[in-house]
């Protein structure tokens, strides 16, 4: 489904049609030894995601909870929660659709919790630098003052790639990533995948080792949960599959050709 | 011991990232380090949507660099500095293409080139994007690259609190660690502020969350004088609910604004005659304090739309089609289905205007060097100034390009030449702002004081009523008196949480109390204003004055803690000033 059909809540309902119940999972590791719940009951109207929810409760109810938050519009990637049990974006999760409620709310799966809804990413941020998501340059670099030539179909290889976020709901998704924490990833490695599908790139071969890693790829036993967490249509489950063809021809190729031909 | 670096960059946004990548490669001995509050990637950059400004190509024989600072200039209402300005236009073209080289995904033309789309106030068409995520890749990509220079060390979710000045030099910065409470002197040759607006002074605003005007107020608490602070960006569209930015582009796609009478009324207030094609500087591709203004007339004559959040009016991209609104506006779409519930391919976008850029900053001169020895600024939070007393749309992204990279030359090259002072009063100011910072957390709590958002939501209420679109005196003393009383109040407002373990109500807390400083700089320096010029209009003083005013504001603070505001001459080379014409 694309996200622009994804529409939520009735446009009839009025304003505000009473409250809904947050439930909130509170954790603070310095102090104590497992998470616990605090109740809130916050106005339900009907333009109010998630996200306006958790603004009420620290600002009117209770200034403890701890939770990021930034651009309000799902481009940013601070805000990523799970709410009754999926990952989601909070900024773009409305409240009316759990109407009646209760709605809960719990930091994302597979990460340490630092506080409350906020988790521990510096696994991820390690991680990104290893495969290298920048543009390697080869021989055909333009001139100081001219572009790169790419064409409308040549950005389409990559286009879908290049859209992540970094919101970590892909990893929160990942039953890979629960068991195996040294997978590289969905996310890193779609955006390996966005600079090995670019024209202007020639850096394969530097990703290659970490990316046909038995940390990278074939970690991954297809389940296609990053793909439907995914709030910005990334697809890193297609572009991990699409990485296997790769990996598993240039395997044959290396096995078969001569160096000089492969 | 304290933390060391040659140069400490506040922010790792557009403007920061570029900076640090310009000192890596200009010295790669240095050691550069970037303090962010946020994630580099969740920068507010992340959020430009519509594109960034530069004369295209050397085939583009129809664009040149003097008519990009043209229509700067004009757009700015002849308050830029016109040297910064020409070197902008030059420069903005290298960034770009920079940007290119190192990946980001910019929309092309069928034959592979850079394409290029019209923008508001703009003659030609040389606005670059990438989709209506322009300023995401841009973003993505300046992370992503910045990456790769392994030695540019990163204090992620470190929020700094002062500024460290001694002998008449910045010598460093105080930060807390988000993740652990943690307070850390950290020592510096030369500091870069990029932390971006200050939005989130005023209640309804494009800008996120985190644009609280930090970096503004650290400089100001620090004694370097703001520039132009009276200069605040409403742009024309925004949802009515959220304030979310429905971006330029939509309009230079061929959108149309339509009042309660389905008219496009743009044309009743000399910005030209609506034609069915785009019309360059002309109706909706006018600049956008015209348009913003042009507003408020149609609501004082009854013409707009009753909504709930307030009145709109409305934003027609029907006749554009799906097609097109899919490959070149996806994100508009996504946006209205997600927040407004409206398919802008079938219905009509309800919008209204919408605090999104300062056009003022801190003060600094073409290469983003403070009066402040050793500090330095770029992006939004600084004011060169390019933007003068109204920005064009799609020039905010290039300057942050390049002056980002001015800044970050200008620094390296000053820690090269400067030896390091003497670091023993340094670390005692820092221990002295460590000892502060551990009061405010263990003695504002339970005092039975108010509460930060109460406060909070009262000044920027005070802010829109008092320093909008249209200001007079009456309305600007009533602000200053409100800030003034908020002031107060906020010295006995009380915060529930006492933790060291990410305490974001300790954050918020102290970017109120910039807020409350930078608010107060906007109304001192529109009160002392009494002209009207760009987006600084004055019902008492409708005219422009430039016999008087042809000047930026600086306000600093004074050793008693009063501001005062003084001019300075803006500079002209080769554009004297004129009437600002659209659509005629």
């Amino acid at each position: 489904m694309s996200e622009t059909d994804d529409k939520h809540a009735v446009p009839d309902m009025p304003d505000t049609t009473g409250t809904i119940t947050m439930e909130v999972a509170r954790f603070r590791p310095d102090r104590e030894s497992e998470p616990s719940w605090d109740s809130y009951d916050v106005p339900l109207r009907k333009e109010w995601a998630v996200l306006d929810g958790l603004n009420h409760i620290k600002d009117q109810l209770d200034g403890t909870l701890s939770y990021r938050w930034s651009c309000r519009m799902g481009i940013c990637g601070s805000c990523g929660m799970t709410v009754n049990g999926e990952p989601k974006l909070t900024c773009s999760t409305f409240l009316t659709d759990y109407a009646p409620g209760p709605v809960r709310v719990e930091p994302l799966a597979n990460f340490p919790v630092i506080r409350d809804l906020v988790v521990d990413i510096e696994d991820f941020m390690a991680k990104l630098p290893t495969v290298k998501p920048w543009l390697v340059s080869g021989d055909e670099e333009p001139a100081e003052d001219s572009e790169y030539r790419q064409t409308p179909a040549e950005m389409d290889d990559y286009r879908r790639y290049s859209m992540c976020i970094n919101c970590m709901l892909c990893y929160s998704a990942c039953p890979v990533y629960a068991l195996d924490p040294d997978f590289i990833g969905p996310a890193a490695i779609a955006l390996a995948q966005r600079y090995n599908l670019d024209s202007r790139d020639e850096g394969n071969e530097d990703r290659r080792d970490v990316l046909a890693s038995a940390e990278g790829v074939w970690a991954c036993t297809f389940v296609g949960e990053c793909s439907v967490a995914c709030p910005k249509d990334v697809d890193p489950a297609g572009a991990i599959q699409r990485y296997k063809l790769t990996a598993a021809t240039q395997a044959v190729k290396d096995l078969l050709l001569p160096r000089g031909a492969r | 011991m304290a933390a060391w670096h040659n140069v400490v960059i506040i922010g790792g946004g557009g403007a920061g990232l570029r900076a640090a990548i310009a000192i890596a490669e200009a010295n790669p001995k240095l050691n550069v380090a970037i303090v962010s509050k946020v994630y580099p990637m969740r920068s507010h950059t992340v959020s430009a949507e519509g594109g960034a400004a530069a004369v295209a190509g050397r085939d583009d024989a129809d664009d040149s660099f003097d008519e990009h600072a043209y229509d700067t200039v004009s757009g700015s209402d002849w308050l830029c500095d016109q040297d910064a300005v020409e070197a902008f236009v030059v420069e903005a073209r290298r960034e770009l293409l920079q940007l290119e080289h190192w990946g980001c995904p910019w929309s092309r033309r069928p034959d592979g080139r850079i394409a290029v789309r019209a923008f508001g106030g703009m003659k030609k068409k040389r606005t670059w994007f990438a989709a209506d995520k322009t300023g995401f890749h841009l973003l993505h990509t300046l992370f992503q690259t910045a990456l790769s220079y392994s030695d540019i060390v990163r204090y992620d979710e470190w929020f700094v609190t002062k500024l460290l000045v001694h002998d008449g030099r910045v010598r460093g910065v105080v930060a807390v660690e988000l993740a652990t409470g943690a307070t850390e002197t950290i020592v510096a040759d030369a500091v870069i502020v990029c932390t971006g607006g200050c939005g989130r002074v005023f209640p309804f605003t494009t800008n996120a969350n985190i644009k609280t005007g930090d970096g503004m107020a650290l400089a100001y608490q620090a004694g370097a004088p703001l520039k132009d602070m009276e200069f605040v960006q409403y742009h024309p569209t925004g949802l009515p609910f959220t304030g979310i930015l429905i971006t330029e582009a939509a309009r230079a796609e061929g959108g149309w604004l339509l009042n309660k009478d389905g008219y496009r009324y743009l044309q009743d207030y000399d910005l030209g005659s609506p034609t069915d094609q785009p019309t360059m500087r002309s109706m909706e591709l006018g600049p956008r304090d015209r348009l913003s203004q042009a507003f408020v007339h149609e609501m004082e004559k009854g013409r707009t739309i009753e909504h709930e959040a307030g009145h709109v009016v409305h934003l027609d991209l029907r006749h554009l089609g799906k097609e097109l609104i899919d490959s070149r506006l996806p994100f508009v779409r996504e946006l209205c289905a997600s927040y407004q519930n409206i398919d802008p391919v079938s219905e009509l976008v309800p919008v209204r205007p919408v605090v999104h850029y300062m056009m003022g900053g801190i003060h600094t001169d073409i290469n983003g060097a403070t009066p402040l020895t050793g500090l330095y600024a770029a992006g939004e939070v600084a004011c060169v100034s390019i933007n003068g007393a109204n920005r064009l749309g799609s020039n905010s992204l290039p300057e942050l390009l390049v002056f980002g990279a001015r800044a970050g030359k200008a620094a390296a090259e000053f820690v090269s030449d400067v030896p390091g002072a003497a670091t023993g009063p340094v670390l005692a100011q820092g221990r002295d702002e460590e000892r502060r910072l551990h009061r405010e957390l263990a003695g504002r709590h339970g005092s039975g004081g108010e509460r930060l958002a109460d406060i909070r939501t009262e000044m920027q209420d005070a802010m829109e009523a008092g320093a909008g679109i249209y200001r007079d005196e009456a309305s600007l003393i009533k602000a200053i008196d409100k800030v003034a009383e908020l002031k107060e109040r906020f010295a006995r407002a009380a915060i529930d949480d006492t933790s060291r373990t990410f305490n974001t109500e300790l954050i918020a807390m102290l970017e109120l109390s910039g807020m409350l400083d930078v608010a107060e700089c906007i109304v001192a320096s529109a009160l002392r204003r009494e002209e009207s010029r760009g987006a600084h209009q004055r019902t008492d003083f409708p005219g422009r004055n430039d016999e008087k005013y042809l000047a930026h504001s600086l306000i600093r603070r004074t050793p008693a803690g009063e501001s005062r505001v003084d001019y300075l001459p803006v500079t002209i080379t080769r554009w004297p000033p004129g009437e600002r014409v659209y659509g005629r």
